[in-house]
């Protein structure tokens, strides 16, 4: 009866041997990786290179999850459900502190380590147990950004958000405004997420409010279009144009001068380094002893080789 | 599907005889019940060791399960009465954000804030059914309006009064309420607590929880999805109402000829669709204990797929809610059992296709055999 068992569940192994996705290693150490991502952005591929890059290095196991529409209910269950394998550690967003305090807080009292990346607040990171907070503060980010726009001289913003659902992300437009010392007010622009749409909302915005001498993007996504939009309006160069992360179009953009800067909070930094970590941490008990900014990183058109090079894969 | 009368002595030479195995064949959920054993056993044979069969795992797929369940349910009587609600997923954000505008924003207590949103998803409800009745458009296009009507208020409205699109402090608020554990209580907390004890699942390890069992409770969640499949079965296959769905689906005309109120039915349905959206948002918010406007995106589609799965017929008049239980039971089980064993996320819905796929192919497959239709 043994042996049938065994045979069937070889069988079944080598039907499954496709799918699997763990990388062999000696110690069997396997991470998980949960964010918050809905599968159409984009900007996570690099995050995606970044654990497996440090997993291959390391010589540990990782796995990326996210929920496919980006709901963050689901994304609590993703974290329960990966606490249910047992992995030896899960790296995690922390999008919504209410929703996912929860299933993080179990996780770590189970006895699974767990570091928060991108997305969440050091302080919240202490709060629910977590080894450390690695990542780009959205709101102190938002207001460098606002404070070097003010000493660039602008007066008057779009902040062009195409997330308009995920708060932590408005989190930037907010800290700019409050760096600029300007009142929010309407200048935040519920863009979509349509390429053509933001275009066109962007270059709307701009001829009614003649006025405006700064915008901030968010993302590649929207500040691909408003370069677009931009260049059709023959204002490139004209109006201050700052943006968060980066892409080809932005670092093509900063390169010509339509873009003074744009914001890198580095997500290779955030996926690798809690995997190497967390890898040192189980094997030799050694942990940093504080939390890693990765970001803001202020890129300029001064020293952009190797950003160009590896925009999109690394950067 | 109609239930028959139970034979009488005499053997009536005028009614054919079926076999009791042509019988089994041709109910709805043959379908969802091959899925499930078919996923099941897929599932033990590959990620037996992973964590998925732990107590917690179960737990974990259970309630994604359930979720599914619970709009599936409206979902499935809903397309048995012949329409379409594809609003379901933007009212379960919408529902959400009500809660927390009245029980959070504005502070009323939790349970006018409860009852208050479910009055108004109901008269939504009502109003797809009453719009779809009066101008005779077809409900895919009427739903798919509000989709777009009900995601919008939910991301205008947190915008225009807190200036953020995601409202916590829900948990907070329901402190000590009367209504809200009916959604987002845990039952049974010293049962699982002796299993823990005894070392049947296990236990919190350190933190100020070290001792207490992983599974402090089944979730209402799960005791809402069995609840609704019950009375959603019943009322389908126990009353005459249930006969009055099934007639407004398959031939509203001749169902209105004959006497069924079918424009009652219809609307009625819609709204019992809005209700298990509600309950899905309500017990969504008490859990985590804040609302966002991205919350439920897509979920009207994961309920269409659960109920069709589960053999229901996509033009109406044919399927059940056991069926629809089933398939959403397949639909999380693989959703959540593909982690477990190992399989890249993003093929994830490569397979979720071909089940859905497999599972519709099989179901017509088979009654068509036993139907003799073409």
């Amino acid at each position: 009866m043994k042996t049938i068992l065994k045979s069937v569940a070889l069988g079944a192994a080598l039907v499954a041997a496709p799918f699997a996705s763990f990388a062999q290693s000696d110690d069997d150490l396997n991470y998980v990786l949960v964010s918050h991502a809905p599968d159409s952005d984009t900007w996570w591929n690099t995050i995606k290179n970044g654990i497996a890059l440090a997993g291959e290095q390391m010589g540990v196991s990782v796995e990326y999850r996210n929920p496919p529409t980006g709901d963050i209910a689901d994304m609590a269950r993703i974290i329960e459900q990966a606490a249910a394998s047992a992995p030896d550690g899960i790296i995690t967003t922390l999008a919504d502190f209410d929703v996912l305090q929860g299933p993080i807080k179990n996780a770590v009292d189970q006895g699974i380590d767990v570091i928060i990346m991108n997305t969440g607040t050091p302080e919240q990171a202490r709060e629910i147990g977590a080894l450390m907070y690695v990542g780009q503060p959205e709101y102190d980010a938002g207001f460098a950004a606002g404070q070097r726009a003010k000493g660039e001289g602008v007066t008057k913003f779009l902040c062009v958000n195409h997330a308009i659902q995920q708060p932590t992300v408005g989190e930037r437009c907010r800290g700019y405004a409050d760096g600029l010392g300007i009142e929010l007010g309407d200048a935040m622009m519920d863009s979509g997420t349509d390429p053509a749409e933001i275009k066109n909302k962007v270059m709307a915005y701009l001829s009614t409010n003649e006025d405006v001498d700064g915008i901030l993007t968010l993302g590649p996504v929207s500040a691909d279009p408003t370069i677009a939009a931009l260049n059709e309006m023959g204002l490139a160069g004209e109006i201050h144009f700052g943006t968060f992360d980066l892409g080809e179009e932005i670092v093509k953009a900063i390169k010509d001068g339509t873009i003074n800067w744009g914001i890198d909070q580095q997500p290779f930094l955030q996926a690798y380094m809690p995997v190497v970590i967390l890898a040192n941490w189980d094997r030799y008990g050694v942990l940093p002893g504080n939390n890693i900014n990765s970001g803001p990183g202020f890129v300029t058109a001064s020293g952009l080789e190797k950003v160009e090079a590896f925009a999109g894969e690394y950067r | 599907m109609t239930e028959t009368a139970p034979p009488a002595p005499v053997v009536d030479e005028r009614i054919k005889q079926t076999s009791k195995f042509r019988q089994a064949l041709i109910r709805p959920e043959l379908g969802g019940i091959c899925g499930t054993v078919i996923v099941f056993v897929f599932f033990f044979l590959t990620a037996f060791d992973s964590g998925m069969f732990t107590p917690q795992g179960v737990l974990n797929w259970t309630l994604v399960s359930a979720q599914f369940m619970i709009i599936a349910v409206g979902a499935c009587l809903l397309m048995i009465a012949g329409e379409f609600d594809l609003s379901v997923g933007s009212m379960i954000g919408f529902a959400g954000m009500m809660i927390a505008v009245f029980g959070v924003v504005l502070a009323w207590p939790m349970w006018i804030a409860i009852l208050i949103t479910f009055a108004i998803c109901l008269s939504i409800g009502a109003l797809n059914g009453a719009i779809v009745i009066r101008t005779g458009l077809p409900s895919f296009i009427v739903t798919l309006a509000f989709l777009f009507i009900l995601r919008g208020f939910t991301i205008f409205i947190p915008q225009t009064l807190e200036s953020k699109t995601i409202i916590g402090g829900i948990r907070d608020a329901a402190e000590g309420d009367w209504l809200a554990p009916v959604f987002g209580g845990k039952i049974g907390n010293g049962f699982f607590q002796w299993l823990g004890d005894i070392g049947v699942i296990e236990t919190f390890s350190r933190g100020n929880r070290a001792g207490e069992a992983v599974i402090d409770g089944l979730p209402m969640l799960v005791i809402w999805a069995l609840l609704l499949i019950a009375f959603g079965h019943i009322l389908l296959t126990r009353t005459r109402f249930g006969n009055w769905i099934f007639a407004a689906g398959g031939d509203a005309e001749a169902a209105r000829n004959s006497g069924v109120p079918v424009n009652k039915v219809k609307i009625l349905m819609f709204m019992f669709t809005a209700f298990c959206a509600c309950v899905f948002a309500t017990c969504q918010v008490m859990e985590f204990g804040s609302a966002g406007a991205d919350r439920g995106l897509l979920k009207e589609f994961e309920a269409i797929i659960a109920v069709v799965i589960g053999g229901a017929l996509l033009t109406g008049g044919y399927g059940s809610v056991i069926g629809a239980a089933l398939g959403a039971l397949i639909f999380g089980v693989v959703q959540q059992g593909l982690f477990f064993a190992g399989v890249e996320s993003s093929l994830f819905r490569v397979f979720l296709g071909v089940i859905l796929l497999g599972a519709v192919i099989l179901n017509t497959y088979i009654r068509r055999m036993i139907t003799g239709e073409r």
